[in-house]
């Protein structure tokens, strides 16, 4: 199954010292064992832009389109067995322990 | 009921969940796996009575449950592969050989339904309805919702499950020792159903024996059979706990000769086999203290109390301080609860919780402050939860205000 992860901040962050899991060893070897197709952080929220049309009119604004105080800082595109195995690999990933992370499906094909 | 039918509920009951949890390991679809369980309980209700009851009612039912789902999706003509996997069924699915031989599809339905990526309402309510096979309008009215919102809970979860990939399976290593205590919460909250004064008393037989099918599966986990200790212990007093007026009795003046005693020596012995020290055991020592006193007076106040510390330790709730504090007051007088109540109290957690004041006003009346103790209890029957506890509350208020001794039943408020 395909899960988008994306990776948010989180007003209260981890407080446990534990040495922080390495970002880069996390990548490589979810790349390797095909869990993970691809990913990337983002740039910072300021630099988004919004963009619909209605009644045939372009409307381009500044800015994300909720603003709330967590923000998506990344995404990584899983591909696991089931909802099991895709939480044992965002467990790992730095941000569950200094923000979180949501699992999403993909939506069964109609 | 004849004893044709007899059999039929007990047989029912017993393979229910495992003709539930194969077709849903078999097909992926829950509600065909569990309408095609219904239909077979509706035949073996029919028929045996008629025709007498199967040599192997389990496998009669399964038999009849299996058949019908074929029927179902050569219907819809749908996926060959499911059909095929029925008819292998038939070959091997009947009785399992041995317990622990293989992992039984039962317990991976619990772990399922239990998932902790569903709400957790939604998981006490698929428990109860997948495995316990409770009608949904009966969970409906447990739950104080509509039985077409229930509906929509229920089928919601089972959307959830199939979209998100939440999978059929018994979690292994670490990952069982994460999942498990989940687990135990959704029976606790089950028994809590069946047992709270308004709740649905059939849910803690259910709690009862779903607790037993999982120390039965999965055994080597202490955790398992010390909450059936508990269960037994709390369980062993539902003839006892009402006055004939239909109030609720506090422990020091039930009638202990209306107690399960058959269940209180199960728990005794469970609890003698099994180093039941997590948050369950320790509650199950605390309720065998209870359960074996002889009388209110002989309750082992001290043990009690080692319990609380190790309980408020290992898992802090302001409900465990305020129980902690009523136990060292039994255990080492009025003035040591009460400063253990004051520290309770002290982040604001217990501010408005009528049983807090309750206690307050029991340790003061021990102390003989009567007029202080009436004016709290009487404190404490304005916020009390129900007419019940208020009706109570007003008695000990009117108690404390026409003696100078301390009542004759000091009597904690913490269990009944």
């Amino acid at each position: 199954m395909k899960y988008m992860m994306f990776v948010c901040t989180d007003t209260s962050p981890d407080t446990d010292e534990a040495p922080e899991p390495d970002i880069d060893a996390w990548v490589a070897e979810n790349d390797q064992a095909g869990r993970r197709l691809t990913g990337n952080e983002l740039a910072p929220t300021a630099s988004a832009t919004t963009v619909r049309v209605r009644n045939g009119e372009l409307l381009v604004s500044d800015g994300p389109f909720a603003e709330t105080k967590e923000v998506i800082v990344g995404f990584d595109l899983l591909e696991c067995a089931d909802l099991d195995e895709a939480i044992e690999v965002a467990r790992a990933h730095p941000m569950a322990r200094w923000g979180r992370l949501e699992l999403r499906p993909f939506a069964a094909p109609q | 009921m004849t004893a044709a039918a007899v059999a039929a509920a007990a047989a029912a009951a017993e393979a229910y969940p495992r003709i539930v949890a194969t077709l849903i390991r078999v097909t992926g679809d829950w509600n065909l796996a569990e309408d095609s369980a219904q239909d077979a309980l509706a035949a073996a209700l029919e028929r045996w009575p008629r025709d007498g009851v199967p040599d192997n009612p389990g496998g009669w039912l399964m038999t009849v449950a299996r058949n019908r789902a074929v029927d179902v999706l050569r219907r819809s003509q749908v996926e060959q592969r499911k059909l095929r996997d029925l008819a292998v069924l038939a070959l091997t699915a009947p009785e399992p050989a041995a317990p622990g031989a293989f992992v039984d599809d039962r317990l991976r339905l619990i772990f399922t339904c239990c998932h902790p990526a569903l709400p957790l309402e939604a998981r006490v309510a698929l428990t109860l309805r997948t495995i316990c096979a409770v009608p949904t309008a009966d969970i409906a009215r447990a739950f104080l919702v509509t039985e077409s919102a229930m509906s929509r809970r229920l089928s919601r979860a089972k959307t959830k499950i199939a979209t998100a990939g939440i999978p059929y399976r018994v979690p292994a290593g670490r990952a069982l020792t994460e999942r498990l205590p989940g687990v135990l919460a959704v029976l606790y909250l089950l028994f809590t159903q069946g047992y709270n004064a308004d709740g649905e008393p059939a849910f803690a037989d259910e709690a009862i024996r779903l607790v037993r099918l999982v120390e039965r599966l999965l055994p080597g986990q202490p955790e398992v059979p010390a909450l059936l200790a508990l269960f037994l212990f709390q369980h062993s007093r539902r003839d006892a706990r009402r006055d004939a007026a239909g109030d609720l009795l506090t422990l020091d003046r039930q009638d202990r000769s209306r107690w399960d005693h058959a269940a209180i020596a199960e728990g005794t012995a469970i609890l003698s086999r099994v180093a039941a020290d997590g948050v369950y055991g320790l509650q199950a020592h605390i309720a065998a203290c209870h359960a074996t006193a002889a009388s209110a007076q002989d309750t082992d106040w001290l043990r009690i109390a080692g319990c609380y510390d190790r309980l408020a330790a290992a898992q802090p709730s302001p409900v465990i301080a305020l129980n902690r504090a009523v136990a060292h007051g039994y255990a080492h007088g009025p003035r040591a609860g009460l400063a253990l109540l004051a520290a309770a109290r002290a982040d604001g957690a217990l501010d408005g919780y009528p049983h807090a004041v309750a206690v307050e006003a029991d340790l003061t009346a021990r102390l003989g402050w009567q007029d202080r103790a009436a004016e709290l209890f009487r404190q404490a029957a304005a916020a009390a939860f129900s007419d019940e506890e208020r009706r109570a509350l007003l008695a000990r208020a009117e108690l404390s205000t026409c003696t100078d001794a301390p009542p004759p039943h000091p009597g904690a408020r913490s269990a009944t």
